[in-house]
């Protein structure tokens, strides 16, 4: 509850891919990881431009499942804090 | 550039079949997840063998591809990597193999790239990035069933001349296509005219490049898996989930007792008939007491557990073939999180349950060093299935079997599951210890695709139980062979009167005498010392041990090894024994692996001065409370 509450009042200014509720949908704006991290998920495809959808949850809500370009990758939540969205 | 590829093997004609033509290696490189392995199981059935690279811990598995009418090809099965982009070993490895520069292997003279057609945008970047290498390359999309009915569908030819390269949709799964992958392989397919690819550092641009081919080859993208989104929802469901995982972990432990038994009691059947024939046949003196009671007793005892070993092996294989395994990571990261490990530990500490070595060679997707080596130092506290014949000898020595929970498990089953849990404990309490001292480190990023589930296929499962069945089988051929005829010599001499000397009075007696004061405070009697001292090779070596020396001796002549323990152990020396199984570092093999891993003596020295100094102390404490 409180998670997409946030989301919703962060309608216009980047949110972060942990806030994004389960089920929404966003577009990644970049990444404030290091830069080897930043590459590897980026293979995965965490790319800046690109659609991201938060999918299920490890039991207590982290790690999650982003689904992203056709695969399902899971982040813990203090990586997906790292990576910026915005809503559309 | 264009005449160099141009020239390529699969253009020119395929040389004549034997004539010393040496085989073409061909290397087999793709994504993880992509069905690369079950392509190459494909392609060379039982004709493979695992190896490693000099200096480094890549395993690769090698094999033969036979075509008919044409030479063999020797194929090479290497790591799953998403770039090439030397960021972890297993990219170090495929780029030094790609071009050659990998010591004691000549550069392939060919590649087979297998990306999975139902993702192909995202792994297009790495066929940029391989056919760059302008190696003759066939492009293998895999899993064409998959593709076609989720709704996707590509058009390989338009695909192939984006490429410059053959492109092949294939189902390793049902074997779709196959056949051209084999053409390629003796060069009767077809070779699109070279493009120039363009040189691409970022991914981003590497991507927009895929996005334009892909859309240029008529890419159609699948809808979404239906069954896995309804799998995860059950699977990763908040309560169910958690209880599905230990359901299944219940599950295999009960039947490696229920199910396992009949087969087992086969093979002892087996040994035990093959053991009185060899008796028979034999003429009486040493040669047939050698072969009789010291080999084949010794390894008969330790083949009967093969039945149980590779039921352990494949429910591993079901689960991990499924794709559970993932998920069951997932489930686990946030506890692992907890003693400062993470969710890709799971997957080694798991497969360490099988045996610690693979597990050790599994720690390698961990990319931060410290996780790695905590993750190895404790995947050996794993109950591995080399403790399993300890394990299931005493407690059907000493415990007798009745229901509880209403029949749902049995005493002998709950007594293993306390083992497992009590060896799960150790390597969770070592985490802790390790991840908030020497081994400390910042939050190491979790990173895990989650693969669609698949069925696991008969032929892909079937051939790792029998890799699993060999090495093992080769084991008993060598290392518990070889212990099973030092004991029986070492039991021979010295001869008194040509006689045979009674077993006190042996070598290996006096050997087992001079530790006894050393293990008498844990129960133990100089009997169950030789076998400690034997098992010190291997876990499993005591129970051959144990059956030469029981064999060999008159008192027991007729008893089998239960009874015969069951008259040597107190039930507290029996616990005792449980415990320190349960903690020792007891195998060569394991700290060769961590040796190779960590590069130097210094982790497994430490390993093996902990693991045992451990061992003995709660093997004393287990023993004072129980007697």
């Amino acid at each position: 509850m409180q998670l997409s509450f946030k989301a919703a009042s962060r309608k216009k200014t980047a949110a972060c891919l942990a806030d994004l509720p389960a089920g929404s949908e966003a577009v990644i704006d970049r990444l404030d990881l290091p830069g080897d991290l930043a590459g590897r998920l980026m293979e995965l495809g965490f790319i800046p431009g690109h659609r991201v959808a938060a999918a299920l949850s490890a039991p207590g809500g982290d790690p999650r499942v982003f689904r992203v370009d056709g695969a399902e990758i899971a982040l813990r939540r203090e990586t997906a804090r790292h990576i910026l969205v915005r809503n559309n | 550039m264009g005449a160099c590829h141009g020239k390529t093997d699969a253009a020119a004609p395929a040389p004549p079949p034997g004539a010393g033509a040496r085989p073409r290696l061909v290397a087999l490189i793709g994504p993880p997840n992509s069905g690369k392995t079950t392509l190459f199981n494909r392609l060379t059935g039982l004709r493979q063998k695992v190896a490693n690279f000099p200096g480094v811990t890549v395993e690769h598995h090698i094999g033969k591809a036979h075509l008919p009418g044409h030479h063999d090809v020797d194929i090479i099965d290497l790591p799953g990597i998403y770039s090439l982009n030397p960021r972890s070993e297993d990219e170090q490895v495929t780029h030094d193999v790609l071009r050659g520069a990998m010591p004691g292997l000549r550069r392939p003279d060919g590649v087979i790239l297998v990306l999975d057609s139902t993702n192909l945008q995202r792994h297009l970047p790495l066929a940029a990035a391989v056919l760059s290498l302008r190696l003759p390359t066939l492009v293998a999309l895999n899993m064409a069933d998959d593709l076609r009915q989720r709704g996707g569908a590509v058009d390989t030819e338009a695909l192939a001349n984006q490429l410059g390269a053959p492109v092949v949709l294939v189902s390793a799964v049902t074997g779709e296509g196959v056949e051209s992958v084999a053409q390629f392989l003796t060069g009767g397919i077809a070779v699109p005219r070279l493009v120039e690819l363009p040189v691409l550092q970022d991914v981003p641009a590497c991507r927009q490049w895929a996005r334009a081919v892909s859309h240029q080859a008529r890419y159609t993208h699948p809808v979404p898996p239906v069954w896995t989104r309804r799998l995860d929802a059950v699977f990763l469901h908040p309560l169910i989930g958690p209880l599905v995982f230990a359901g299944v972990v219940a599950a295999v432990f009960q039947s490696l007792f229920t199910w396992a038994r009949p087969l087992m009691d086969a093979v002892q059947a087996a040994v035990a008939v093959s053991g009185a024939w060899l008796h028979a046949v034999l003429p009486d003196g040493w040669v047939e007491s050698l072969l009789v009671d010291g080999a084949w007793s010794g390894v008969g005892a330790v083949i009967v557990f093969l039945p149980q070993i590779l039921l352990l092996f494949l429910f591993i294989a079901l689960l991990e073939d499924s794709g559970y395994l993932a998920r069951a990571a997932l489930i686990a990261d946030r506890t692992l999180a907890r003693v400062g490990l993470q969710g890709k530990s799971f997957i080694p500490l798991l497969s360490a349950y099988a045996c610690a070595v693979p597990a050790i060679l599994a720690t390698r997707t961990i990319e931060n060093r410290r996780d790695r080596i905590a993750t190895i130092l404790i995947a050996p506290f794993m109950t591995c299935s080399a403790r399993l014949p300890v394990y299931t000898l005493i407690i059907a020595a000493f415990i007798p079997e009745r229901p509880l929970l209403g029949g749902l498990l049995g005493t002998r089953a709950a007594a293993l599951l306390g083992l497992y849990l009590l060896g799960f404990l150790a390597a969770i309490g070592t985490a802790r210890l390790l991840k908030s001292s020497v081994l400390r480190s910042g939050h190491a990023p979790f990173v895990l695709e989650m693969p669609p589930y698949r069925m696991p296929t008969l032929a892909s499962v079937g051939l790792r139980l029998w890799d699993r069945a060999l090495a093992f089988l080769k084991r008993a051929g060598t290392v518990i062979l070889g212990v099973a005829v030092v004991m029986w010599v070492l039991a021979s001499v010295p001869t008194a009167g040509g006689e045979k000397p009674p077993l006190e009075q042996s070598l290996v007696g006096t050997l087992g005498r001079a530790i006894e004061p050393l293990i008498e405070p844990l129960g133990f009697n100089w009997k169950i010392g030789i076998g400690l001292i034997t098992s010190l090779a291997a876990r499993e070596v005591i129970v051959g041990t144990l059956g030469t020396i029981y064999g060999m001796d008159p008192d027991h002549d007729s008893a089998g090894l239960q009874a015969a323990l069951q008259k040597e152990l107190t039930f507290g020396g029996a616990v005792a024994l449980l415990v320190f199984f349960a903690f020792a570092m007891q195998c060569m093999s394991t700290l060769a692996a961590v040796r190779r891993e960590t590069g130097g003596w210094k982790w497994p020295a430490i390993q093996f001065f902990y693991m045992n100094a451990l061992a003995y102390a709660c093997a004393w404490i287990a023993h004072a409370l129980l007697s």
